[in-house]
């Protein structure tokens, strides 16, 4: 049984990015899905399918499907991260191909930035707590002085990225982050951990999301163009940063793999791209592992704005988690601006008519992978 | 199976040898593999595998950042992964040296001391000092 195009996202909808000040999580993950029902023509009542998950909840579908007044007959509540939701299109895909649901609502809320918590309820083993590692910028850090001991790559290819997503952020109004960005900024801002500065670290937002997914025909009599759902692969690799085989190598290599193989695509067919970028060393590493460049190549593959607008790939076209938006677990908005894209409503950012788009979302340390692959009626 | 559950589990014993002064890592009786963190059950080694080896101490930076803090909050401090010798790498610190002389490929000899940072510890932890020190 394949997957592959049968089911689509025909919803999409944020609410309340960047500082919302005395509003729950679950406030903002509702108001975000009053934002995707309104954009996919349905009603909460349509709603029989919920995915949700925050660093902040241990039953989030039971939260948010009580704030809805929804009744869902079945529901996930994975978490790995902030994989999570490309996951969860996965779960949404095979739930829905089996005839248990319909119309599946996959939603996320929080408040990071104004409560000041981005861990949550986050547990961390006795032997990686004692020794008070600051996570999970530490593990991204010693990624990144791997990555530059290994292969040569430099702070310039690290400030690369987030000039890029600025200047993507800068093409789209509802970026956090607007103003100009240069290299020497990037490289002149202080160290958090090295070799990552201030500005080679996302965001901290609080903001919702929310995606439906619903089956391919339903897909074709709803007012938006569908954006069908072709491949997702996951990979989980490791907990604890000192598990990683290779801190240079991710399992971006797995689920990548396995999301082209669903698709039936390679990444030469690839369109438009998002990319988790918490910190700037993580593109790099997943330009490398998804196989838009050879493994080491990462660096100069982003040099001379090599992923920034008119570069040689679109990549973040939202401006990411460094510019756009980052409440913790940035999955779901990078699913968001690959449909987006795919609809054609990108705007003064829109990539030029793409047919495919991939989203790559990371959980923990480079703990866990998820790739999807998404793509317009032209893909199928 | 094989294990005697009135007997400390597997991070509370390697706690217990590092409260005693001692550095044991699990081994699996058949392969020779050691591993690090302590484990009850894990690919390539049963619970009846496990046996508790001392190890040399001895190890390399594998890789180290320099987590960035001001002084009024304690200063900046390294935190490190460190491979042993019998192979497995640790989530640590490198002591005794400033946080920006620890470099990859360093190295390095484990000391089993009292955490110095917060949160104070009820138990000792491995810890790591250039070895020529």
């Amino acid at each position: 049984m394949s997957i592959r195009g049968k089911t689509a996202v025909v919803g999409i909808g944020y609410a309340g990015l960047g500082s919302s000040p005395g509003w729950t999580p679950i406030e903002l993950a509702a108001r975000a899905a009053e934002c995707a029902l309104a954009d996919a023509g349905l009603h909460a009542e349509d709603i029989d399918g919920l995915c949700a998950s925050t660093f902040y909840h241990l039953f989030p579908t039971l939260s948010v499907s009580e704030q809805l007044g929804i009744s869902p007959k079945w529901s996930n509540a994975d978490m790995t991260g902030g994989s999570t939701f490309i996951a969860q299109v996965l779960q949404a895909a095979l739930a829905i191909k089996a005839g248990l649901c319909t119309n599946v609502l996959i939603v996320y809320g929080s408040a990071a930035r104004s409560t000041k918590d981005i861990y949550g309820i986050i547990d961390l083993p006795l032997l990686q707590a004692s020794y008070a590692p600051l996570l999970p910028v530490g593990a991204y850090a010693m990624s990144a002085a791997r990555h530059m001991h290994q292969f040569g790559t430099t702070r310039r290819h690290l400030a690369e990225v987030a000039v890029a997503a600025r200047k993507w952020a800068q093409l789209n109004p509802d970026a956090a982050l607007q103003s100009p960005l240069s290299i020497e900024d990037v490289l002149n801002s202080p160290m958090v951990c090295d070799p990552l500065s201030r500005l080679d670290c996302c965001l901290v937002s609080d903001g919702g999301g929310a995606l439906i997914m619903t089956s391919a025909e339903r897909a074709r009599d709803m007012p938006q163009p569908p954006v069908y759902v072709l491949g997702v692969g996951t990979a989980h690799s490791h907990r604890d940063i000192s598990q990683m085989t290779d801190l240079t190598t991710t399992g971006a290599v797995e689920s990548g793999q396995r999301a082209y193989n669903m698709a039936g695509v390679t990444v030469a067919d690839i369109d438009v791209v998002q990319l988790y970028d918490a910190f700037t060393i993580l593109p790099i590493l997943f330009l490398e592992d998804l196989g838009f460049c050879k493994k080491g190549e990462g660096g100069p593959f982003v040099a001379d704005g090599g992923i920034a607008p008119g570069g040689r790939l679109p990549v973040n076209t939202s401006g990411g988690g460094l510019s756009f938006v980052h409440p913790g677990m940035y999955g779901l908005f990078a699913l968001h601006e690959t449909c987006v894209q795919l609809r054609g409503h990108g705007g003064r950012r829109q990539v030029k008519s793409p047919t495919l788009g991939l989203a790559h979302g990371n959980g923990g340390y480079f703990s866990h992978q998820a790739t999807a692959i998404l793509g317009t009626g032209a893909s199928l | 199976m094989g294990t005697s559950f009135n007997q400390p589990g597997p991070i509370d014993q390697y706690l217990k040898y590092l409260a005693a002064g001692q550095f044991k890592l699990q081994r699996s009786r058949s392969s020779g593999k050691y591993y690090y963190y302590p484990r009850a059950f894990t690919l390539g080694m049963s619970s009846r595998d496990v046996e508790w080896v001392d190890v040399s101490g001895l190890g390399r930076v594998y890789s180290s950042t320099i987590v960035r803090r001001s002084a009024k909050h304690g200063g900046d401090f390294n935190i490190a992964l460190v491979e042993l010798d019998e192979g497995p790498r640790m989530l640590t610190r490198v002591l005794g040296i400033s946080p920006d002389e620890v470099e990859i490929g360093m190295r390095v000899r484990a000391r089993i001391e009292p955490p110095s940072w917060e949160p104070a510890a009820s138990h000792p932890l491995v810890v790591f000092y250039p070895e020529a020190s």
